[in-house]
């Protein structure tokens, strides 16, 4: 077994920026407004379980998107030659580097019902087209501020990929189709995995796009919990409560999808 | 040991016509033509780009010719990919699937061509004891060592039946002793199957040990193609002769048939049939070289350097400034006044070609020539 070395700095970073801000979660979660300890927060959380379920829900989506469109892109860019792949690269991290806030805002004059997309769908005969306020905005929200979130460790797994390992299975009988199923996408997995964990988890838990996107009508957890903070409801331990129970879920969720990788390779971390 | 005459009655399992392949402005093989016969064990053996495992990516279908066509049991499959191939590969880094366990690794091929499970575990079991391994079938195969992925690696090419099997330097990353232990193993299937082996290496040792045919192959030509004594005992040119086995290599004139002159001094040799005064290139063997008491010998020299080897001592003389190789059991002083005696039959006579004068001082192949052939090839 390897000797677990433990550095100075990364203890100080771990209590500094991890164990203190979790620990203060947890106790907010278990103490009521005057500071005693309570479960009442953890029960009233139930009381949203739905705003989970449409966030889980609308985060699913929004993952399943991302994968589709994520992995062929990732595979095409680890394919094209050096030159090309540095250029695509660099177009899919450029709105990385824009504030968030911006290209939403940008977003939602693109959607709204007079914006880019209705007129230029009008100008082509099919009529008026509004996606804003509705939650396919929101899906679409979180697809495109979260893929490159998912091209990127797929990327970073297939261009890693063993020309000989594809020549192997090439020798073996397997043509093009097979090579891909039996192995490049098995190999791919940690990378996939990795991409899931990365989209989903911001996904459910965002809390901009819902309002900027969806007009605010179907919130979503981390609308909830901003409003306990910041809103006029000021509840900062049903905040802690619904962000604990937040938190045990994305563990549960990634403990399930580590799975499916072999222990070694594991890219997210799960309990 | 198989003789020349034996093997023409064989059928040609595959057969290259004309090739040559050119990567950028670099020739790397030259209008090449080659013939394996049937369930022989046939190696390709020269030093790195050489273009030995550019030949043998050919025939297994990874690369194409610029010019020329490969045959495989008479059929021509230049343009054949190499998944419709019945050839397949042992892979310098075996190339196993990391993903997949023993069992499956062996599987892989019999799965693609949609076997039924009870054949595929019938085979495979078959195919991992041949290779010792019917014990691991569960295991990772990341959790093996280097011999035992070389055995899966075996097992997984030879499951499918292939008609050639290709190895492309695929103990490189062994051990001597292991080396040792797969080279017999590897002999011992090949023998057991009766498939044809394309085996590439740039040892030597290794490829005289376990061939029936020995390809000698220097910048994309054939040097020589004989069985291994053959090829030791008769080497064609110098390179050859220095390439296999360790060569002094000295320029010499044949003054006439059987007589030939060479370190200032006249000898008998036993060759003949060469112009007058035809320049030729003299190769003895360092263990033929006699050492007899100062004076006593043909040729008089000072002992340089003294390496003791295990079965030997690998001993430098200076001759007038040409040092010499000699294997002997003798221990000699260093700075010491020796004699050196050669018999008719330790003389070896061969034509110069284009390469003369690029080896000669007991030049252990592998030390100088390497550097110059990765430049060129780089």
């Amino acid at each position: 077994m390897k000797k677990r070395v433990v550095l100075p700095p990364y203890i100080f970073w771990l209590v500094t920026f991890v164990l203190v801000p979790m620990s203060l979660v947890v106790y907010f979660a278990f103490t009521d407004k005057n500071g005693n300890f309570s479960l009442s927060n953890l029960n009233d959380v139930f009381l949203y379980s739905n705003v989970f379920l449409r966030s889980i829900w609308l985060g699913f989506i929004a993952t399943s998107f991302c994968f589709l469109i994520g992995y062929p892109t990732a595979y095409i860019i680890s394919r094209v030659n050096i030159k090309c792949r540095k250029f695509l690269i660099a177009m899919i991290m450029l709105p990385m580097w824009t504030n968030f806030l911006l290209k939403t805002y940008a977003w939602m004059t693109i959607l709204e019902e007079r914006g880019f997309v209705s007129c230029f769908f009008q100008f082509l005969g099919i009529g008026k087209f509004s996606l804003i306020n509705t939650s396919s905005a929101v899906v679409f929200g979180m697809v495109y501020n979260f893929i490159t979130y998912m091209i990127l460790p797929i990327y970073s797994v297939l261009i890693r990929n063993d020309r000989h390992l594809v020549e192997a299975a090439q020798d073996l009988g397997a043509n093009q189709l097979k090579i891909f199923l039996k192995v490049t996408f098995p190999l791919s997995l940690p990378g996939v995995i990795a991409g899931i964990a990365m989209v989903f988890v911001p996904s459910v838990s965002t809390f901009v796009l819902s309002k900027m996107l969806g007009g605010g009508k179907d919130l979503l957890i981390g609308d909830i919990i901003d409003m306990q903070f910041l809103g006029s409801v000021y509840n900062p331990c049903l905040g802690s409560a619904i962000s604990l129970v937040l938190m045990i879920l994305v563990f549960i969720c990634s403990g399930i999808m580590n799975q499916f990788v072999k222990r070694e390779e594991r890219t997210v971390i799960a309990l | 040991m198989i003789k020349r005459g034996d093997f023409i009655l064989k059928k040609n399992m595959v057969a290259l016509r004309n090739i040559t392949a050119i990567f950028g402005d670099h020739k790397v093989i030259d209008n090449l033509n080659l013939d394996i016969k049937d369930s022989e064990f046939v190696t390709l053996l020269g030093p790195s780009g050489c273009g030995k495992t550019t030949i043998l990516r050919m025939i297994g279908g990874f690369l194409k010719p610029n010019v020329g066509d490969i045959f495989i049991e008479g059929k021509n499959v230049t343009n054949v990919p190499a998944h419709k191939r019945n050839v397949n590969t042992i892979f310098q880094s075996y190339a196993l699937f990391p993903h997949l366990n023993v069992y499956e690794n062996v599987a892989f091929g019999m799965r693609i061509q949609k076997k039924s499970e009870i054949q595929i575990s019938s085979q495979v079991e078959k195919m991992l004891k041949m290779v010792s391994l019917e014990n691991f079938s569960k295991r990772s195969v990341t959790s093996l060592s280097g011999g035992q992925q070389q055995r899966v690696a075996i097992a997984r090419a030879l499951v499918v039946n292939p008609r050639v099997l290709l190895l492309d330097e695929p103990f490189g990353a062994l051990d001597l002793k292991l080396r040792k232990d797969m080279q017999s193993e590897l002999k011992a299937i090949q023998q057991k199957t009766g498939i044809t082996f394309v085996f590439v290496t740039h040892d030597q040792e290794e490829a005289l040990s376990m061939s029936d045919v020995v390809i000698v192959m220097n910048e994309g030509k054939i040097q020589q193609i004989g069985t291994p004594t053959n090829i030791y005992n008769e080497p064609r040119n110098a390179f050859v002769a220095d390439f296999i086995g360790e060569s002094n290599i000295l320029d010499g004139v044949m003054l006439e048939d059987y007589i030939v002159e060479f370190a200032n001094k006249k000898f008998k040799c036993l060759d003949f049939g060469f112009k007058k005064n035809e320049k030729v290139d003299v190769v003895i063997r360092p263990e033929d070289v006699k050492i007899r008491k100062s004076g006593l010998g043909q040729l008089k020299g000072c002992v340089a350097s003294v390496t003791f080897k295990g079965v030997h001592y690998e001993i430098i003389v200076d001759v007038s400034g040409f040092k010499w190789m000699i294997q002997s059991t003798m221990f000699q002083k260093v700075g010491s006044e020796i004699g050196i005696f050669l018999n008719a039959d330790d003389i070896h006579i061969m034509r110069k070609f284009e390469h003369s004068g690029e080896y000669g001082d007991y030049s252990a192949f592998s030390d100088e020539m390497y550097e110059v052939y990765e430049n060129v090839t780089k």
